[in-house]
């Protein structure tokens, strides 16, 4: 009888002591405190920070820190007032759904700008709930169409979006590779399946005979059975719409069944986990980027070493973009000369600001105008540039080609 | 026809690893009538450890082979200690309960096997340093590797060495009398504790080796991949008659050539209307058709005779 009593006291207490537990604190809210000296800006970023694509988010995070503390250090003054940005970082998980409670959080925290998210599939439902605050949003990786397509004055992005990215690596595909059959493979993301059917249009359109077209999942690790069939119809090719932690051992069992096919991918599986998670089957697998090799960026060598000197580790991809809308929001400020959301939107819109990637303006829908693609392949265990291609035109990046032809 | 014999082979390998983990559930069914869902995890927990140890272990400089043994015996190890463990801890003060109760503590310690491997190793995909680079065979326009073929003979010739233990050993045949019927096999002098113990040792060790095969046949391994192997795993016990152990291992490897084959012809036989991404589907459209029309599965259930 005792016992039963003290058991249930402490069951009570444990659910009592977990409801108290809130997952992130509130934003302090310095705001009229120093109102003479500092003004306080708080910016918003959200990316997948746990999970299988945890490396880019954290990435991502990191890149926009780099950025709010380059500014701080800077001390840009808005009105008299020295600026003071904060970081509000979220994890959305990589999910649409919890993308959409993310927005709403940052929204309530009174962000004046969000950098977000990675996902194509996270950033085109919050871009709803930032538009309806009227609230500007740069997403530094997210390359959908249909995200900058949706009609909302908010919605810009750092990086080309897949109406130039598949295009591009099906005109590589199919006029350097000479992929003559191809098999493509997507996600069932927005994103994967996004690419993938930009990519299969196109490559219809040079005359390549698409063999195979599959779907997967992002959480699926076993792909024997449609590579299995997809090796039944002999492909010279695979393209796979979708991120590194499903590339990575896709391309271990095309080696493993024996597929002699190239393998080449979106700028999701373009990171340095996809040749630790691959090994060595990783050799000769070809992926494009929205955007320029890192060490070819204006600002880029330095951003890396920065970049390593705090975080003690590489640049996995779109950090230097996170960097880069920060400073965009500051320069915006600055212009506007006002931190108040409508005005700094309205500023960002009319952005030509030189940033680490480049210059960086918008067009009328929020894509970046002058919008480059590198096609990098792997060798000897790195990511290595072959091509970049710059707004239509082809130019190649420093002679790299027999990466193309090590299959 | 060669990509069907590669859809088969790939099925029967998948298979092999279902029937091994089918076997954990479908002993503890027949024994408790309990639907231990955190079988799963423990396999999961399994795999972490094998990969926790095979990461640490893989700039000594030891063989190949010596990591690995190192590695199955530790992760053998962890499981066997935590299934004993939570039997005692959270079923067997359960045992005179309604049904309800200890099939919810097994949902429940499920979810904590799953975050404390979170807190423990983080929730991204861990990968397996390269040990063994397998090596291809040839058979009859298939290709495999011969990880592959071990996967596939060492999960037959456990699941030949379990039905040899339970057929014809002393613990066999306890565990035979207990599943019968508990109370009269205590009254024989058979101490029903310590034969459902010796279930959840044997289930555990099990895991743990299905643990170590999907890690090496994978290379990947993360704090949620038990939901899901546990989840169709249980189905192919279903699917084979739960409570029975050949069951179990049939119908484990029937669920994986379906799968495979489902996969594969998918999205030919339905003109490009459901793809190969419905694969999942398809394994639990199988549990579904099973428990309507064939409820007791393939080979007839065996539970006890409960009063």
């Amino acid at each position: 009888m005792y016992r039963r009593h003290v058991l249930s006291a402490l069951a009570l207490t444990l659910v009592v002591a977990s409801c108290g537990k809130e997952s992130t604190p509130p934003a302090p809210k310095t705001e009229g405190a120093k109102e003479a000296e500092t003004l306080v800006v708080k910016i918003g970023s959200a990316s997948p920070l746990t999970g299988p694509q945890a490396h880019i988010g954290i990435d991502i995070r990191n890149g926009v820190q780099l950025g709010i503390d380059d500014a701080n250090a800077a001390g840009v003054e808005i009105g008299g007032r020295k600026l003071k940005l904060e970081l509000i970082a979220e994890d959305d998980e990589a999910n649409p759904t919890k993308a959409t409670t993310v927005a709403q959080k940052l929204v309530d925290a009174k962000v004046s700008g969000v950098v977000g998210h990675f996902n194509s599939g996270a950033s085109i439902p919050a871009s709803k709930i930032y538009a309806d605050a009227g609230i500007p949003q740069i997403s530094p990786g997210s390359t959908n169409p249909k995200y900058t397509q949706q009609g909302f004055k908010t919605t810009f992005r750092l990086v080309a979006n897949d109406d130039q990215q598949g295009p591009a690596l099906a005109r590589f595909a199919v006029g350097k590779l000479h992929a003559k059959n191809i098999a493509v493979i997507d996600d069932s993301t927005a994103y994967g399946q996004g690419l993938a059917d930009t990519f299969e249009a196109t490559a219809k359109a040079e005359k390549a005979n698409i063999v195979a077209r599959e779907h997967t999942t992002d959480k699926d690790t076993d792909f024997k059975a449609i590579l299995t069939k997809i090796k039944g119809q002999k492909p010279d090719l695979i393209m796979f719409g979708g991120i590194d932690p499903q590339a990575a051992p896709m391309a271990k069992q095309m080696e493993e069944l024996g597929i002699k096919a190239k393998f080449i991918g979106g700028d999701g599986i373009q990171t340095p986990n996809f040749i630790q998670l691959a090994g060595k089957s990783a050799e000769g697998v070809m992926a494009s980027i929205p955007g320029l090799p890192k060490d070819q960026m204006p600002g880029g060598k330095q951003f890396m070493e920065k970049y390593k000197a705090k975080f003690n580790t590489e640049v996995q991809l779109f950090a230097p973009m996170g960097y880069d809308a920060v400073m965009v929001f500051v320069d915006a400020m600055k212009r506007a000369g006002s931190t108040e959301p409508d005005k700094v939107l309205a500023e960002v819109a009319r952005t030509q600001y030189q940033g680490v990637i480049g210059p960086i303006a918008f067009d009328d829908k929020g894509d970046l105008k002058n919008s480059p693609l590198t096609i990098y392949g792997v060798k000897d265990g790195k990511w290595v540039p072959l091509e970049t291609i710059v707004s239509g035109a082809t130019a190649a990046a420093t002679p790299q080609t027999s990466v193309a032809d090590k299959k | 026809m060669d990509i069907f014999l590669q859809q088969l082979i790939n099925g029967l390998v998948l298979g092999s690893i279902y029937a091994l983990v089918a076997l954990g559930y479908t002993m503890v069914y027949g024994i408790l009538g309990l639907i231990n869902f955190a079988h799963g995890d423990i396999v999961m927990i399994g795999a972490l450890v094998t990969l926790a140890v095979a990461q640490a272990l893989a700039a000594s400089g030891l063989p190949a082979p010596v990591v690995l043994i190192l590695a199955m015996l530790a992760a053998t190890f962890v499981c066997v200690t935590l299934g004993v463990t939570i039997e005692r801890v959270a079923y067997r003060p359960l045992r005179r309960a309604p049904r309800l109760a200890p099939l919810i503590t097994a949902i429940g310690v499920s979810i904590l096997l799953q975050y404390s491997a979170a807190l423990i190793w983080g929730k991204q995909y861990i990968s397996m340093p390269a040990l063994i680079t397998p090596t291809q065979i040839v058979l009859g326009g298939a290709q495999l590797t011969d990880l592959q073929a071990y996967i596939f003979l060492l999960a037959c010739a456990v699941m030949a060495g379990l039905l040899w233990l339970i057929k014809a050993s002393r613990a066999g045949r306890a565990m035979r009398a207990t599943e019968q019927n508990p109370e009269v096999a205590g009254l024989m002098g058979i101490d029903v504790n310590h034969v459902i113990s010796y279930t959840f040792f044997l289930g555990s060790a099990i895991g743990a080796l299905a643990g170590v095969m999907v890690v090496l046949y994978y290379g990947l391994g993360h704090y949620f991949m038990g939901f899901m192997l546990g989840l169709k795993a249980f189905t192919a016990a279903v699917l084979g008659g739960i409570g029975n152990v050949a069951g179990a291992m049939l119908g484990g490897l029937l669920l994986g050539v379906i799968e495979s084959l489902a996969s594969g012809y998918i999205g030919d036989l339905t003109g490009g209307v459901f793809g190969s991404n419905y694969r999942d589907v398809f394994a639990f459209l199988v549990l579904v058709l099973v428990l309507v029309l064939r409820p007791s599965g393939l080979m007839g259930q065996r539970t006890a005779d409960r009063a």
